[in-house]
């Protein structure tokens, strides 16, 4: 006779919860974040402003005003609401994609664009800002996290590091390393992973066998949790939690927020190759910014003429801030040489002769 | 002053550093409650506390982005890595991620960290336990590379990467840790970074090396003195940045050189050094620098690494060649 294992615990599906419905109906209270009106209002403002600076920048792009750019229409829930549910004080390390956060979190909007163009520039953080640069190794900065959130923990300080990465990170051995190491360390640590269906062209279904990435928790012995991603209150109500838990020295959270880029990986890539027309208008269904807004405007807090307003004046503030972009001083290989190190060494000195 | 073995020199300096700064810590496989599997850290997580000194999970690259992390909260990493054949599973975390932190950020952000790991052969050893990669970390840039002969030099110069700001690649060779004892001074001292010492003066023949091969080159100086050759020994310390100025100064005495490593002979540090000769003292030479290396083999098995190790004979033979071209 066969013995009985209990597998059931690990083969149960999860479902991705949800807050607010396609049609702008709040369908479960109980995970409804206490959000003031002017709150409701600011986390719109920053999705429709995002929504803007994202279409702009791909125009950018295509002008040769900005270098290496990853399109970020679709998840404006995952990555607005999820760094709203923070404090200023929280450390963000980012993936490549992650710009929303670090920009939200502080840095400035033409210091990420220096970034994209490859200046030195985008990625001195100013003092105040914690975030890291984002991260193209993927999976690199969720070691990152998980060591700022020790920091924290030694330190005493009731903060929490959040990191950033997709479907396809959590198949980096760094993702099962930072974990493991968050779970035995206990750390305030939250992995916040925004399954947008493709790594660059792979679809999720090659990624991993398990029912989901959030199932991946159970492994580490930390608090795994689905979330759906085109949901803003879903995601803040999660990062929220997990937050809250984190300070209180409950140990780490992985969120795993089920979204899609209505945009292709990045402007030299071609989505088509690789997903349906049917499935990119299913998706596009599902507008974290149209669920918004039909629930903000049934509460009297938002109109059409709001977001016009709103893209206007992100229209305006990309222009200014691309232009101080294009202003900032260009670098010089002497100035490199001279950031490799805190006292130049003498070698380095001497190889400023030949860029002189 | 004390009689210590490298091994005990080097947790000195981390004790002396760990007393005098709280922000130091140590972690790595089995490093706090045993003290390391050489015992390097012995006693220093009952002294220091859990907080200070502590075992990890079995994860190299977790390891490296522990280090990163705290690095960045203001912490001094010391992080061991157990084996050098366990650092290519940290490669990202050291040679991209720490070492590129300060550029990346344009400043903002800087390692801080020691990357501790014993290296190096005749001590047979399990396979990919005793690899000679200091060429591979040289050669990437931000991050220091530093390999200690001695005891007093393995604490201070320690002591000096623990306080830098940047990354520090301190690689500890096995056959030196219980090799021989030396007086070393308590309490903190430093050796600068990047400065090499002539450990022998002579006039005939200028001898380059670092790490375990300052002994073996030791060796046949004396018998070369024997014929009456005076052979100058320059130990590195420091091999990123490089101390050319004590090369060439030596070279304008000797006019003939060769450089001794155990790594595998091309693309090295021996061949950094003859670069870097070539540029600043060609005219001083009366022969070409030749190199005593370990062949381009992988590191050989136990039962043939004696064989395979630069030897006093094969150094004499090579001094010789420079002497008589």
């Amino acid at each position: 006779m066969m013995s009985k294992v209990p597998y059931e615990v690990y083969t149960e599906e999860v479902e991705a919860l949800s807050v607010l419905s396609p049609d702008g109906e709040i369908v479960n209270e109980a995970m409804m974040p206490k959000l003031t009106d002017d709150q409701l209002k600011e986390i719109m403002y920053r999705m429709v402003f995002t929504r803007t600076w994202d279409d702009r920048a791909v125009n950018l792009g295509r002008q040769g005003r900005l270098g290496f750019y990853a399109p970020v229409s679709g998840q404006e829930a995952t990555m607005i609401g999820s760094e709203y549910a923070l404090q200023k004080e929280d450390f963000v390390c980012p993936g490549y994609r992650d710009i929303p956060q670090l920009v939200w979190h502080g840095l400035p909007l033409y210091q990420a664009f220096l970034y994209s163009r490859g200046h030195q520039h985008g990625g001195q953080i100013p003092e105040g800002v914690n975030v890291l640069m984002p991260q193209i190794i993927i999976g690199a900065q969720i070691l990152h996290a998980m060591g700022i959130a020790m920091g924290f923990k030694l330190k005493k300080q009731k903060q929490v590091a959040i990191t950033y990465t997709g479907d396809g990170g959590s198949s980096e051995g760094d993702f099962y390393e930072g974990l493991n190491y968050a779970g035995v360390y206990k750390l305030p640590v939250i992995f916040f992973v925004q399954n947008n269906g493709y790594a660059i062209t792979t679809p999720f279904s090659k990624q991993t066998a398990a029912l989901s990435i959030a199932h991946k928790a159970v492994a580490a012995g930390i608090r795994g949790i689905k979330v759906d991603g085109m949901d803003v209150f879903a995601v803040i109500s999660a990062v929220q939690e997990a937050a809250e838990r984190g300070r209180n020295g409950e140990g780490a959270t992985l969120i795993e927020a089920v979204t899609y880029r209505f945009r292709p990986h990045s402007l030299s890539d071609d989505a088509s190759k690789y997903r349906t027309k049917e499935e990119e208008v299913e998706w596009s269904a599902k507008d974290p910014i149209a669920r918004l807004a039909k629930y903000l405007e049934k509460k009297g807090l938002w109109t059409e003429e709001d977001t016009a307003r709103v893209r206007e004046e992100a229209k305006a503030e990309v222009n200014e801030q691309i232009k101080k972009a294009e202003k900032t001083e260009k670098m010089t290989v002497s100035g490199l040489l001279d950031s490799m190190f805190e006292t130049t060494p003498k070698y380095l000195e001497e190889q400023k002769a030949d860029f002189e | 002053m004390a009689q210590m073995n490298m091994k005990e020199a080097i947790r000195d300096a981390m004790r002396v550093e760990l007393e005098r700064d709280p922000n130091v810590l140590i972690f790595g496989e089995d490093v706090g409650n045993v003290g390391g599997v050489f015992r390097v850290t012995e006693g220093l997580q009952k002294a220091f506390g859990e907080d200070r000194v502590f075992d990890t999970p079995l994860a190299e690259s977790a390891i490296g982005g522990l280090a990163v992390g705290l690095g960045i909260q203001g912490f001094r990493p010391i992080a061991e890595i157990q084996f050098i054949g366990f650092i290519f599973e940290a490669m990202d975390q050291m040679l991209i991620q720490a070492a590129r932190m300060r550029y990346r950020s344009g400043g903002r952000y800087h390692s801080p960290i020691v990357f501790r790991t014993p290296f190096g052969g005749g001590v047979k050893a399990a396979e990919l336990h005793t690899d000679s990669l200091e060429g591979l970390i040289a050669q990437t840039p931000g991050i220091k590379v530093v390999v200690p002969s001695n005891p007093y030099d393995a604490k201070g110069l320690l002591i000096s990467a623990i306080r830098d700001n940047d990354p520090v690649f301190f690689m500890e060779h096995l056959n030196l840790y219980h090799a021989f004892r030396a007086e070393v001074p308590e309490g903190e001292y430093t050796i600068e970074l990047g400065k090499a010492n002539i450990v022998r003066e002579g006039s005939d023949v200028t001898i380059i090396s670092y790490g375990m091969t300052v002994h073996t080159a030791t060796k046949a100086a004396d018998e070369l003195e024997k014929s009456g050759i005076k052979a100058e020994i320059i130990d590195l310390r420091t091999l990123n940045p490089l101390d050319i100025d004590t090369i060439v100064t030596s070279i304008k005495k000797t006019n003939r050189a060769i450089v001794v490593q155990e790594a595998q002979k091309s693309a090295g540090i021996a061949a950094e050094v003859i670069a870097q000769i070539n540029e600043k003292a060609i005219l001083h030479l009366e022969a070409p620098v030749l190199r005593v290396a370990g062949p381009d083999t992988i590191y050989p098995f136990a039962q043939i690494e004696d064989s395979w190790l630069p030897t006093p004979a094969r150094i004499i033979k090579a001094v010789n060649t420079v002497l008589e071209y």
